[in-house]
């Protein structure tokens, strides 16, 4: 179970609407990435429903399709 | 979610200041993300329980479901989920998570 880079960024992009994404491969093997990812949705909310926003834009491959996915949440500066 | 996970996992939280749901356990952990935050548990010096959710399946979905949060580790402080490896890491290195131990009387100075 895996998923390219580029399936990763468009589930992101899709499900994160205005947002920067920026991804990196971890270990080459299609299952480990770190997403770090900057919208003005965060805004107001803590890392616990940051990082809930960016796993509902995964839905069901979190775990799943994708093992192993490091995230950062981030706010645009003004 | 079976009846019986859904109290352990209150019971757990409920009874225990600072709880970790894990992979393996604080001595043998079974994942790096899980390894990360027992260590930086363990450098903070504040005093946890885990529970090795390798041991039992529906525990490991229960968990999951339980806190609509779809990876392992998770950490709980006072009943609440604090995060899980990213979050924790990032609180402690922000030194957030010290001043949390802290102000809720979990560490000393």
């Amino acid at each position: 179970m895996s998923m390219t880079k580029d399936e990763l960024f468009e589930i992101l992009s899709s499900g994160l609407p205005d947002s920067k994404i920026k991804i990196e491969d971890l270990a080459g093997d299609g299952d480990h990435y770190a997403a770090t990812i900057t919208s003005t949705k965060f805004k107001g909310l803590n890392k616990i429903q940051q990082h809930k926003l960016v796993y509902d834009a995964l839905g069901e491959k979190m775990g799943y399709t994708l093992h192993a996915l490091s995230i950062k949440t981030e706010i645009p500066e003004d | 979610m079976e009846k019986n996970i859904k109290e352990k996992i209150t019971e757990e939280i409920s009874s225990n200041n600072v709880h970790l749901f894990m992979k393996g356990t604080p001595l043998f952990p079974q994942c790096g993300f899980s390894s990360t935050v027992v260590q930086i548990l363990t450098y903070l010096e504040v005093s946890f329980s885990s529970t090795n959710v390798l041991e039992d399946e529906n525990l490991r979905e229960g968990i999951k479901e339980f806190s609509n949060w779809p990876t392992i580790p998770q950490l709980y402080v006072k009943g609440e989920l604090m995060g899980g490896c990213d979050i924790i890491k990032e609180m402690f290195e922000s030194g957030e998570l010290q001043k949390i131990f802290l102000d809720e009387d979990l560490i000393s100075n």
